[in-house]
């Protein structure tokens, strides 16, 4: 049958039929997460953790949360990991686009308008809840953008499976016009208790400095803990643990002789 | 084709909505990871201590392993209620038995105990995996692993749990289980040193705390000998 243009939903028939039968589709590495921001005085410090889940599995100890979205701009990013960084990849290649061709700096807001559109096209199957953060000419903003294309515009801000826990050390400890030292101390303070309290979260804490006078991209701000145990089996010994007692030394040259030799012929 | 409409926006008329059973469930997964390694005169167990339900930590510190008697003990990964229920009614049933015998309850009668209690609730399980491990009448350590409903097998190290994925390969790999399709047939049980063998199950619960969400915060270590239960501990990470 000739189709006359527009969407075939052939494959969504299809593949509801078969989930209806019990067939799993493919999963997605979740990035379990804990991600944060506050304004403070003169900018914005955006803080992350590291650590990536797939399902009950760690599957990166040590991933980057916070994204670029331009010079001035940044975004932490959690929810699936495709989503988040293909959604700010996206918009990142806009603003530059829209910068050579205007010749200004990139706004928060349009970056904001630009992933919330985008979201909310997909209807929340594009599964990115992110935390938007940069300075422009009007000054410092953060906003919060749901997977449905929601927006918020707050002073301080949480994101993902440990947004709970950060946002309870934000409530308690948060001020206006706070200094950068105090500020980051905050987002850390914050991050770190999602990272010890939520097991979705863990491993260091990402931070991301953004002023007028510059971004300070601080990854592993914060490495909290080691491994606790070096196994011991088995056993080692550094070098040099064992006397040397007697050495000998022998010159071989006086006791072989090198003759040079000549070429073989070659059959042909 | 294309001029019907996708199934997802047919409504279904009013009574016509396919029945859905109730969402809720009786178990709730704790997550935790045990392991037990049997030596010629030893038997090493190992529980981490970490209790947790979704993405939260319920608390760090809830010992996983009941302590019968110096020669056997019980380790249970799962569902905390139910193994505090079977920790319970394992303990009872050990004080009668001592009434009835007067002398503690061997390790293999022990694990038949618990493969019997575990079966006895074939159709509502105790949602629990667990380890018997301890010493047998010869003296050598024994360790016998089960399924949540009683099947049981006596081997020569264990693990189960959350972080039996990612433990059990180690152990196979480093204590090398002998097959018993093998012919001349071979010793299963660990040859390694008690020292060497401490070590390999404290590195094995190092690892998995690292990739596994369910193992951390500490590990509790039994090991048993002819004179008696000597404990150790080991710090894993807390995030």
């Amino acid at each position: 049958m000739a189709q006359a243009g527009g969407f075939s939903f052939d494959l969504c028939k299809r593949n509801e039929f078969l989930e209806a039968r019990g067939m799993k589709g493919p999963g997605f590495t979740k990035t379990g997460t804990t991600i944060a921001g506050v304004i403070f005085k003169d900018g914005v410090v955006l803080g992350a953790d590291t650590r990536s889940t797939a399902g009950t599995t760690v599957a990166d100890k040590n991933c980057e949360k916070i994204h670029y979205i331009a010079p001035n701009i940044y975004c932490c990013g959690a929810g699936t990991a495709a989503d988040t960084e293909n959604v700010t990849g996206m918009v990142a290649s806009q603003l530059e686009l829209h910068r050579y061709a205007t010749g200004t700096q990139s706004r928060v807001i349009t970056a904001m308008t630009l992933l919330k559109s985008h979201l909310f096209r997909y209807q929340g199957h594009v599964s990115a809840a992110l935390v938007l953060g940069g300075v422009d000419f009007r000054g410092p903003h953060l906003f919060t953008v749901y997977p449905h294309g929601s927006t918020d515009s707050l002073p301080f801000c949480t994101m993902g499976s440990g947004s709970l826990n950060a946002m309870a050390v934000f409530e308690a400890g948060y001020k206006d016009d706070m200094s950068k030292e105090e500020a980051m101390e905050l987002v850390a303070r914050a991050i770190r208790s999602g990272v010890m309290n939520d097991l979705g979260s863990g491993s260091n804490v990402d931070l991301c400095i953004i002023s007028k006078e510059g971004v300070e991209y601080k990854r592993n701000h914060e490495y909290l803990q080691g491994k606790t145990y070096e196994r011991q089996f088995p056993q080692r010994f550094a070098a040099g643990s064992v006397p040397v007692v007697r050495e000998r030394v022998y010159d071989i040259r006086k006791a072989v002789t090198v003759v040079e030799g000549e070429p073989m012929e070659m059959e042909s | 084709m294309a001029t019907a409409l996708p199934v997802r926006a047919q409504v279904p008329a009013a009574g016509q909505a396919t029945k859905q059973h109730a969402s809720w469930s009786p178990y709730d997964d704790n997550g935790g990871t045990v392991v037990a390694v049997a030596g010629d005169d030893y038997c090493i167990v190992a529980a981490s201590t970490r209790m947790s339900t979704g993405y939260s930590i319920l608390t760090r510190n809830k010992s996983k392993i009941l302590r019968l008697n110096p020669k056997c003990v019980v380790a249970s990964a799962g569902m905390q209620a139910d193994m505090e229920t079977l920790h319970k009614m394992l303990h009872s049933r050990h004080v009668t038995y001592q009434f009835n015998h007067r002398r503690p309850m061997s390790c293999p009668a022990t694990a038949q105990l618990l493969s019997n209690t575990l079966y006895y609730k074939r159709f509502f399980p105790y949602y629990t995996f667990n380890l018997c491990a301890g010493l047998d009448d010869e003296g050598r350590g024994a360790v016998y692993t089960y399924d949540a409903i009683g099947s049981y097998e006596r081997v020569g190290y264990g693990c189960q749990g959350s972080g039996k994925e990612l433990i059990q390969p180690v152990l196979d790999n480093q204590l090398k289980a002998a097959s018993p399709l093998v012919l001349p047939q071979q010793q299963w049980l660990s040859s390694l040193p008690l020292e060497q063998a401490v070590d390999l199950v404290k590195g094995a619960f190092v690892s998995a705390g690292e990739r596994d969400i369910y193992t951390g915060d500490d590990v509790e270590i039994l090991i048993i000998t002819k004179d008696g239960i000597r404990t150790d501990s080991l710090q894993l990470k807390r995030d």
